[in-house]
């Protein structure tokens, strides 16, 4: 009870505060944006997709009418397909949905094994100018458009493609390797495209460690495996699970990527999404798609959190 | 436990590209001492320090710990424990995981470790903390942490890296003394590195003042304070006046110098340099604070010193006279607070006495920068 009146009575420090360091009318207008931005650019787009996620597919003229009720029709769909096919469940939408998630946890992975010893290099070489030059050399792909990247990307891995050539040349295959039938160039373009929200946040709390408690352990006798794995990871887990966090729910969520660089066989949970809206203009199975996997990205980010016991707090550092 | 292990450097040169860090350092520190490096920022003590730990190779020379080279074997393998100027503490880990962490590397089970590092905690006097975590220890009880973990390997030799600069002044002094009860306890030899001239006299059995470089001297606390052998250790090592001038006269190990600006003062030449200075060389003369007394004027006495008074400042147990010197370096007069209202009055002429044993003449030098 006690603590309570004290949480709100500090909460309306804070509060005041805020108003006095930055006057009424300054305090007001940012109260105002950080309100706008949280209403409108991300509740309200939300609970309307929510809400469409739950109605039937209507003709406009029925739109409000007595036949446009709440229904879990559209969930019942990705688990068990249209009422006309004779599968039990729905195996097509459902395998898609599991190897996105899968293949969004694999990227992950790669991910942080590809960044860790980068980002640990980059950390604690501080200060030296070949260090800064190569940050601004791994952001200056980035400088490229999203889908000029994948189709770079598609080009390389081509049939005809660089590696191709040179693979062919070093005589290490006879035969071109389909990269794009064998979704290697999918995997390598989504690991590719969040690579840099992956390797700053580790970056940042690997630059932060006191480059003494590596000597302190090294003098006691502690192996590089020692000091990795009880100094420097337990210090940069918070920046390892905002960069994976970041990674996996872009990753699971990407289009363009998938749709330049998937095989032809091939389908992302956001495809599916994706046809629903635009191919098959149901807005509303498109949506009940969206909330799932919106919920199960949540689910897992909150689960690994949970599991690696770091909390949201940390996450923003 | 361990008797103590020597530790001797031996013509030890330490290169950064064209800069010397190190010139020439021969030390030998005997097992169980407590020896202590004093120097000014930048004078290479760390850098020594590091060569010893072995995070550094010496350019030149050689370190030998209880006798065996130490060339080619890394930190991990040398039978060192550094304790860092900013104690580096694992801030992730329990007290009593940070203490025990060099047995962690070995392997020990958690029952041990554990057992270990209760067993330090009750000689620092830390009982029942171990399960916090260092953010939750006072800077006092850190730096007690720092000294048990380095001591739970049993080195045979602990650094110490100016462990104490971070605290305050009370608590620098507190423990000091408990420094040096814990190394009278363990027996084992302690290297220490401070700028802090105060901890370097009251802690070691020996002290190596270092300057740009070069160690100037090697010796007690003692005669490091009463007989320096440079201008440099006389004038950073506690406070000193200076005169400046040319030999007039030597008699045996005195020295009657000609002043640029008090006239003749006789002096003792310091045990050193006894034979090193002639008549004629330019000399330096030094007399501590302390043993200047204010005396009558005597135009014939060789040991008196006439001055005017610039200001005089009340220091608590003491009032500080500064009267006007050799060129612009003041002299000050330090006298014992026995209740006087003040000394002395501004523009006051007064005449300084001293005895010539307290006085030390060498030959002309860089003194420290202030």
């Amino acid at each position: 009870m006690n603590e309570t009146v004290k949480h709100t009575a500090k909460k309306k420090v804070i509060f005041s505060e805020f108003f006095r360091n930055n006057g009424a009318v300054m305090g007001s207008l940012l109260f105002g944006l950080v309100g706008f931005w949280l209403i409108f650019l991300i509740l309200l787009p939300q609970l309307s997709m929510l809400d469409y996620s739950f109605r039937y597919n209507l003709p406009p003229a029925e739109v409000g009418g007595p036949k446009d009720v709440y229904t879990l029709s559209n969930y019942q769909h990705l688990l068990y397909g249209s009422d006309t096919s004779h599968q039990r469940y729905n195996s097509v939408d459902l395998k898609v949905f599991v190897r996105t998630i899968i293949a969004a946890i694999m990227v992950t992975v790669f991910n942080i094994l590809l960044c860790y010893p980068l980002a640990y290099f980059l950390g604690q070489s501080k200060g030296s100018g070949f260090v800064r030059l190569l940050v601004v050399l791994l952001i200056i792909p980035y400088w490229i458009n999203e889908i000029l990247r994948a189709f770079a990307l598609r080009i390389i891995f081509g049939d005809s493609g660089l590696l191709n050539d040179v693979l062919i040349f070093l005589h290490i295959t006879s035969e071109p390797i389909d990269f794009i039938r064998q979704d290697i160039a999918l995997y390598a373009g989504l690991g590719y495209a969040y690579i840099l929200l992956m390797l700053f946040p580790m970056y940042n709390v690997i630059e932060s460690l006191d480059r003494n408690q590596i000597e302190a352990a090294r003098d006691m006798g502690a192996s590089w495996v020692r000091i990795h794995r009880r100094i420097v990871i337990p210090h940069a887990k918070p920046g390892i699970v905002s960069g994976a966090t970041m990674v996996f729910m872009l990753s699971a969520g990407a289009l363009a990527a998938p749709q330049i660089l998937g095989g032809p066989s091939s389908l992302w949970f956001t495809q599916l999404v994706y046809q629903w809206f635009n191919d098959s203009l149901n807005w509303q199975q498109g949506a009940a798609y969206a909330m799932v996997l919106l919920v199960s990205t949540i689910t897992i980010v909150l689960t690994v959190m949970r599991i690696f016991k770091v909390n949201m707090g940390d996450i923003g550092k | 436990m361990s008797s103590g292990v020597a530790v001797d450097l031996e013509n030890i040169w330490i290169r950064f590209g064209d800069f010397v860090a190190v010139r020439e350092a021969n030390v030998s520190i005997k097992g169980g001492d407590f020896f202590s490096f004093l120097g000014p920022s930048g004078c290479g003590k760390t850098t020594i320090l590091r060569a010893v730990s072995g995070f550094l190779e010496p350019s030149q020379g050689q370190v030998r710990i209880g006798g065996k080279d130490m060339a080619g074997i890394g930190p991990n393998k040398r039978p060192t424990a550094l304790i860092f100027q900013n104690l580096a503490l694992f801030p992730l880990m329990k007290i009593w995981e940070n203490i025990s962490f060099s047995m962690e590397v070995a392997g020990a089970s958690t029952a041990e470790r554990r057992k270990r590092a209760d067993e330090l905690l009750d000689m620092i006097a830390l009982e029942g903390q171990g399960d916090k975590y260092p953010s939750e220890l006072s800077g006092g009880q850190k730096q007690r942490v720092a000294i048990a973990r380095a001591l739970c390997a049993n080195p045979d030799v602990l650094l110490l890296d100016e462990p104490l600069s971070a605290l305050d002044l009370k608590l620098r002094q507190h423990m000091r003394t408990e420094l040096r009860e814990i190394q009278k306890r363990v027996g084992i030899t302690f290297i220490y590195i401070t700028h802090d001239q105060g901890e370097a006299l009251t802690m070691s059995d020996s002290v190596a003042v270092m300057k740009a470089g070069v160690i100037d001297q090697i010796d007690s606390g003692h005669n490091i304070y009463d007989h320096p052998s440079t201008p440099f250790v006389a004038s950073f090592v506690g406070e000193n006046n200076v005169f400046r001038g040319k030999v007039k006269e030597i008699k045996g190990n005195d020295a009657l110098i000609s002043t640029n600006r008090s006239g003749e003062l006789l002096s003792r030449i310091t045990p050193s340099q006894v034979g090193k200075l002639s008549v004629g060389d330019d000399a330096m003369m030094f007399i501590r604070p302390e043993t200047l007394r204010l005396g009558k004027a005597d135009a014939s006495s060789k040991t008196t010193i006439s001055a005017d008074v610039i200001n005089e400042e009340f220091e608590g147990n003491s009032f500080s006279v500064f009267l006007k010197g050799d060129g612009d370096k003041s002299i000050k007069m330090s006298v014992p607070n026995a209740g006087q209202d003040h000394i002395s009055s501004r523009g006051e002429n007064l005449s300084l006495h001293y005895d010539a044993t307290n006085a030390v003449a060498m030959p002309a030098g860089e003194l420290a920068s202030e």
